[in-house]
Parts: structure tokens; sequence; C-alpha cells
């Protein structure tokens, strides 16, 4: 009688998670040891500014990238290296809010060459390249309120671009934060920004100044569409406080249309102003592993009122964050936050709506098209809230609803809603490996969670943010794996591995290392002063630093160890410490040479040892600095293995 | 005296090389001159931390393969550094197995299997000081180790085996010809057969 009422009350339970999990569900994910998994991932850090790689199915961590923000496990923003890629027209700036990432393509496809990544912050864009798995390249962008619908790719990688989501004043000019001021002097920005196909190299071609609204997220079109680039958009109600209500009145935002082949003619034709401005171009050298700024002093830019017909705007539901274009190029789905469905629009219906000139009318002179005239269709009743979706290639949409917590499969045909599965809690973007290419692998989808509350032991008030890995082989979508995430999981990109596993480089060649202050062999240690400044030129071999004993430093000296790691043997990497150093260590791979600074602030005897256990003798690996006072007569002297040598350098095998 | 005349042509076949003694000696040439385009040894060594394999390759005027790697190894254990300059052999066996080659096509000239059997104990002769001459610099590798090493480990060599498999500490070496060294074999193996060969045949026609 009693157990019959506890099952019923159980029955009565909503759906919980177990119920959610089906049996074989770890054996799809199970990636048994030494065994690589099918997908690299990467991952957006979201505020802590970094990139993260996951293996997928196993959900497992590769590796987290430094981007944006200083990393004192490698010395990344810390090293004398490595200081000016985080340089900016405001100084050094070693964090920012990382939330989109763009693998490099060719033909619309992943070719594994770069990945692109945004800052939101201090408007900027930065390359990593895929060989080294290391951040290369980090270019600012001028006229920029914070760089969000970004960045964003065109299917031969022809260009990324860079939307600003806040209206600011352009030409960092101030304006009274008044209605009034805002519709009169903010505007809104997309910098096309050109990748050198050869090298990569990133620089801004040309800026589209818009009218004064927020852009939110962008795609690129990409075969019938390819020459054309969408951004939704938010707060065309040009409102500059409390967005929340007032940025949310209107019925229909925008989808702005924008022809880049057109815009590109405008700007080979010389038709753009340009603007005096600046920004930094930063820029690591693969030969001396050292990088440099270069501060750039002008933008072309192009204004839609003067140069016509290549911006247009299509009216889309209540405030859409997602914009995205499916694999035939032919679909554009729009998804408004506050929306109960999820419009599609159909590019050959644009194109036929321009050429038509069925406008309803135009904001600030840009023409805006009739919604019916540019629609496919909606979905209707999707669920709630939807913020973006990808596609699995075989004709199939998903779609993420941040406030009915789910994702909603529906068919972009006849748009069916299919299948729907809960997500814990609160999704985000998701992604569908190659989801947003011509060619999806399909296989699964990835929710990236907001939320976890109870799905983790508890690590009090500050909680981990999570993925969620689902099956989308079968006609049902299935839960199989649930991890956490680093620092605030925005969009992602997956790839296969087998695109980028073979070229990824083991080891740099010493032969080939240009660094200014590189030792090369034991033989080319030395330490030098000019004036206050030493320079150590150091090596690191299993297992000692050579040299391991210095002596003649004062207090107040700017010491700068540069480091060279002779080994040439994959897997190798040895760290570089010393007690009291105020910014961070270093980690020196196979090869490369890196720099720490330390100013000594008190005499003293200071230890100084590698950070890597690199080999059996690795404890062993250390020595020490010592510190006169400031104007003593201690010569300098250095040393490896011999115990009385001010000359020459010991070099012990 | 057509006895006697019949008798020296006799005899002088019977000191002439047979068609397939002259077309061997092309054969034993090119087996020898493949050790400039092949390498002649190998030694692989595996270890828990090297499950890719690291390898060494022993040509007949180079040392290729993982040199570095084994040499950063073995400064634990206090083992010599391996460098192409120290070794001589680089020079004296190219010069030796060109003159080798040369003899063959003298030995063709003559055309006799005396010049033939020469040849071959030239050969063996060849092969025997260079096999001693691996050995004893496995040995010195092995053996001569610096004194202030951070491993010692007590009655512990570390010479790699001539040919075969060992186990040294962590490390397991396996030793055996390359396919130049294949080559080289193979041409051991002509010279004793062809010369086993000559060798009945004129104990045929003494008959």
């Amino acid at each position: 009688m009693s157990l019959g009422a506890v099952v019923a009350f159980q029955s009565c339970k909503m759906k919980t998670t177990e119920a959610a999990v089906s049996g074989d569900a770890a054996s799809k994910v199970y990636v048994a040891p030494g065994k690589y998994d099918e997908f690299y991932n990467f991952v957006s850090g979201g505020f802590s500014g970094q990139v993260s790689v996951y293996g997928l199915p196993s959900g497992r961590l590769l590796k987290v990238i430094p981007v944006f923000s200083q990393n004192p496990e490698n010395g990344y923003g810390f090293n004398e290296e490595t200081k000016p890629m985080l340089q900016t027209t405001h100084g050094y700036v070693p964090w920012d809010d990382q939330h989109h990432l763009a693998l490099s393509q060719t033909n619309g496809e992943h070719d594994g060459r770069w990945l692109f990544a945004n800052a939101n912050n201090t408007p900027r864009v930065a390359r990593i390249d895929l060989k080294t798995f290391k951040t290369v390249e980090i270019l600012e962008l001028p006229n920029s309120g914070g760089n969000h619908s970004s960045p964003f790719i065109t299917e031969n990688s022809e260009y990324i671009v860079g939307g600003t989501r806040f209206a600011v004043p352009i030409a960092n000019q101030e304006a009274a934060l008044t209605q009034a001021s805002f519709k009169a002097n903010f505007k809104s920005t997309v910098s096309f920004i050109a990748i050198d196909p050869n090298s990569g190299h990133m620089s801004v071609d040309f800026q589209v100044i818009l009218p004064g609204m927020d852009l939110d997220l962008s795609r690129a079109g990409k075969g019938p569409s390819h020459g054309w680039f969408f951004f939704s958009t938010y707060n065309t109600e040009q409102a500059n406080t409390l967005l929340e209500v007032n940025a949310s009145q209107k019925d229909k935002d925008y989808i702005v249309a924008i022809n880049w082949k057109k815009a590109q003619e405008y700007a080979r034709a010389g038709k753009g102003k340009k603007m005096a401005t600046e920004y930094y171009h930063n820029m690591l050298s693969e030969e001396n592993h050292t990088a440099t700024s270069e501060v750039v002093k002008e933008v072309l830019t192009l204004d839609p009122n003067e140069l016509k017909d290549f911006v247009y705007l299509i009216p889309c539901p209540k405030s859409p964050h997602g914009c995205d274009v499916d694999p035939t190029g032919e679909y554009i789905v729009g998804s408004g936050k506050l929306a109960a469905l999820i419009p599609v629009f159909a590019y050959q219906k644009i194109t036929k709506a321009i050429a038509d000139k069925a406008f309803e009318g135009d904001y600030y002179g840009i023409p805006v098209i009739k919604y019916e005239a540019a629609l496919h269709g909606e979905v209707k009743k999707p669920g709630l809230g939807p913020l973006h979706t990808e596609f699995d290639g075989k004709g199939n949409a998903y779609t993420s609803f941040f406030v009915s917590s789910e994702v909603v499969k529906w068919s972009i045909k006849d748009l069916k809603v299919l299948d729907r599965v809960p997500t814990y809690y609160s999704i985000g973007h998701l992604m569908v490996p190659g989801g947003d290419t011509k060619k999806p692998y399909g296989k699964y989808v990835v929710a990236y969670n907001k939320i976890t509350k109870d799905r983790y032991l508890p690590t009090g008030p500050e909680l981990t943010q999570s993925a969620q890995l689902y099956s989308i082989d079968g006609d049902k979508m299935q839960l199989l794996l649930d991890y956490p995430t680093i620092g605030e999981p925005h969009y992602a990109q997956a790839i296969l591995a087998d695109k980028i596993k073979a070229q990824s480089a083991k080891i740099y060649d010493i032969n080939a290392n240009k660094h200014p202050y590189v030792s090369m062999g034991e033989k080319g240690t030395k330490v030098t002063r000019e004036g206050n400044q030493v320079h150590v030129y150091m090596t690191a071999i299993r297992s000692h630093l050579t040299p391991d004993n210095i002596e003649g430093i004062q207090v107040g000296d700017e010491v700068y160890f540069h480091v060279t790691n002779l080994e040439q043997d994959w897997d190798v990497p040895h760290g570089f410490a010393i007690k009291h150093a105020d910014n961070a260590e270093l980690l020196v791979m196979p090869g490369e040479t890196n720099t720490l600074k330390f100013v000594p602030k008190k005499p003293g005897v200071y230890p100084f040892y590698c950070t890597d256990f690199c080999s059996a003798l690795h404890q062993e690996m250390q020595g020490y600095l010592r510190v006169s006072p400031k104007g003593s007569s201690v010569p300098l002297k250095w040393h490896t293995g011999k115990t009385d040598s001010a000359a020459a350098v010991a070099t012990v095998r | 005296m057509l006895m006697k005349c019949t008798a020296i042509i006799f005899l002088d076949r019977m000191k002439k090389l047979s068609v397939l003694g002259r077309i061997s000696i092309f054969l034993v040439i090119g087996c020898v001159a493949s050790l400039w385009f092949l390498p002649m040894w190998r030694i692989d060594l595996a270890a828990p931390q090297y499950p890719e394999g690291i390898f060494m390759e022993i040509w007949i005027n180079d040392i290729k393969g993982n040199v570095d790697v084994i040499n950063g190894l073995n400064h634990y254990i206090g083992m010599k550094t391996i460098h192409k300059e120290d070794f001589k052999e680089f020079i004296y066996i190219p010069i030796a197995l060109m003159v080798f080659c040369g003899l063959g096509l003298l030995v063709l000239l003559l055309n006799r299997k005396v010049g033939y059997y020469i040849w071959a104990l030239i050969f063996f002769a060849i092969a025997g000081v260079s096999m001693y001459n691996f050995w004893k610099w496995e040995y010195d590798y092995g053996h001569n180790l610096d004194p202030t090493a951070p491993i010692k480990v007590p009655g512990m060599a570390y010479q790699p085996p001539l040919i075969g498999y060992k186990k040294m500490l962590n490390f397991e070496a396996l030793s055996q010809p390359d396919v130049g060294g294949w080559f080289f074999i193979a041409a051991g193996i002509i010279v004793v057969g062809v010369s086993f060969y000559e060798w009945k045949q004129a104990k045929k026609q003494l008959k």
C-alpha cells in the first residue's frame, strides 16, 4: 500500500536528468587511454579571455591557449617577448572577454590553418596558428565600442568581421548621454579585416559606418550568398539607458545585410574616406620568438548614405541574437531573443526584394526590405528565447533556447519541429562540428550552458559553467556527456582531428632561432652589463642551467634572463623561476628563447630553478643569483660546474 | 701435340671464371655500392617515455637518426657524446669498399678463379675488421663512462648489442643490419656461393 504510494509519487515527479541519459551513452564518449578523440573542439573562454581546446567526444580538456589574458603558467603577457601582444592604444590591456571563434575556411570548409578569436571589451581580434597552438597576431579595431559580432569568416577566409556591440561616437569623440545625442552622434561600425591567404596576416581593409544601434551576431553568406554578410541588431530604438526596457520596445529590429563584394569595389575604386585614427597591430615572429607592435594611423571608411546599394535592412522580431546561414547558403535564420517564433529568410527572396525595391521604408537612409518579401517562413512555437542555430547538413537546424533551456531540432524545408531535449541549464550558443560550414560533419551538437547549479559537486558560490554533448545521428537527440568548462563558453568550433594533428609542431628548430639574445649552445652563454641593465644569456638542458651561479648583480639592476632551451626533442620544456619575481615564470619550449625581467629590491642570494619536471634530475636543475647592495664592488662573474672562473663558462655534459 | 693443346685449353678453362662467376662480380659490386645510398646498420631504442621509439642509423660515412636525443639521454650515465667527426672509419670504410669494387673489376679482367677466391677473402677481411671495429666502439662507449656521472649503477655497463636485443636500465635496444647491411650480407653470400661453385666446377673438370 505505502510502496504503491511511493511508486505513484515517483512517477509524478518531473523528468530528471537520469531519465534523460540512456544506457549506451558512456560507450559513445569513451575514448580508451592512449586513443585520440575524433574532433578538436575550440571553445571560447568568455571572461577568462582565453581559448580552451577539448577533445570530442570525450570532453577531455587538452589545452588552454592564452590569447587576450596574461598567463603566469607559461609567461604569456609577462615575458618580454609576448608583452607587445597585449599593447593597445590605451596601454597594456592584459585581459579581455572572449566570445566567438572562427576556423579558417577554404571553399566553405575548415582548412585547419588558423583560428580567429574576438575580444569583446577592448576591441581586438586574434589569430592563433594551428601548427603551434599559439597566439601569433592581435589586431586592435578603431571606431568600435566593443567587438562582439566577430570574428565570423567568409568561405575562403577573404575576411573576418568585427561589428561593434555598443554604438559609440566614432573617432574617440565624447558626447552627451541623452537620446538626442545618441541619435546625432552615435554610430555602429563593421570592420572588414582582410586575411592574407599565405601568411594569415590581418589588416583592416575598410569599415562600414552604420547608424547607431547594437550589432550582435553575424554570419557570412556562402555558396549563392557568398559576397554578403549578415548581422543581427538590437536597440534600433537607440536607447542610451535602461536598455532592458527601452531597447525592447519595437516589435522588430533588423538583420543588416552587407554586400561586401560591392563594398570592396567601392573601396578599391577609392570611393571611401580615409580617416585618421590609431590602432595597434601586434605580431609574434616565428623567427625570433618575439612580438612587435606597429601603430596604424589610418582607416578607410564607407558610408552607406553616400555609396548606395550595398547595405540593406531586414526586419527581424524582437532583438535578434543569432543570424545563421544554412550550409546551402540559401537560408538565413534569425533568432529573436524575446520572440516566440523563428523567422527564416531566403537569400533568393532578399535579392528579388532588392531588385523589385520591395522596401517598407528606410532607417537613416538605408532601405528596409519588407519582412514578408524576404521571408521563407516562420517556425511556430519552437520554444522560448531562441538564441543561436547550427546545421547538420541533412536539412535540419538546431536552435538553442535560453529561457526554456533546451535544444530544438527542426526541418529547414517545412519549418516543422522534429525533436527537443533539455539542457542543464540556460544554454547560450550551441555548436555542431562544422555546423557553420558548407559541409557540417554532423554527428554531435554541443550545448554551452551558463548555469550549472546542482550539476556537479558544489564549490562555493562561484560555480563552473558547462558543456553538454548530444548525439544527433538518429532521429532523436541523445544526451551523452556533461562536463565543466573554463571561463564562460560562448561560441565554439570543432574540426576533424585528422585535419590538424599531423601538422602539429613538436619543437622549434634551434638552428633557425634568430632571437637577438639566443645562446647557441652553452659556449654562447654569458652575462653582460650595460649601465644598470644586465643581460644573462642562459641555456637550459637536462638537467642544468648555464650559468647557474651569477654574482655581481646590484639592487635595482634590471636583470634580463634570456633562457634558451637547447633541447631538440618532443615534450622536453624547461621552466625558469627566480625567488621573489614579481611578474611570472617562464616556460620555454625546445629551441625557443624567452626572457624574464627581474629587478631585485633587496640584497641577498636568490635561488632560481626549473619549474617543469623535465627529467630525473629536474630537482637539481637550480642555481643562485647573488645580489649585492647598490654600488658594491663585487665583480660580475658567472659559471656552471666550476667553482672559480670569471671568464670562461664551463660546459658539463 | 693435339693432346697437349687440348690439355692446355682444358687447363685454361679450369682456371678461368665461369659465366656465372663473371656475372656475380657485377652483382657483388652492385650490392656493395648500395651502401652509399642505404644505411648499413640500425640500433632501435625503446623506453616508456619514448613510445614512438628512437633510433640510430649507421651509414658507411655517417650516423643519422636521433643522435642528439641519444646524446642528451646518455649524459646521465656519463657516456661520451657521439659525433660523426670522431669516426675515422667514415673515411676508411668507403675507401676500402671502393678499392674492393675496383679489385672486382680487375678479377673480371684477369678472369682467373684464383683471383675470385682472393677477392672473396678480401671481402671477409673487410667485413670482419668492420664488425670488430663496431664492437670496439660499442665497448668503448658502453664502458668508458664519466666517473662524475649523475646515475651510477654498480657493475652496470651500457654496451649495446652487436646484433640482437638487450635491456639496459629503462631502455630496450635492438641492433640489426639495415637495408644496405642486408645487401652487404647478400654480397657475402654471393661471393661464398660463387667461390664454392667455381671450385666444384674446377674439380669436376679435373676428373
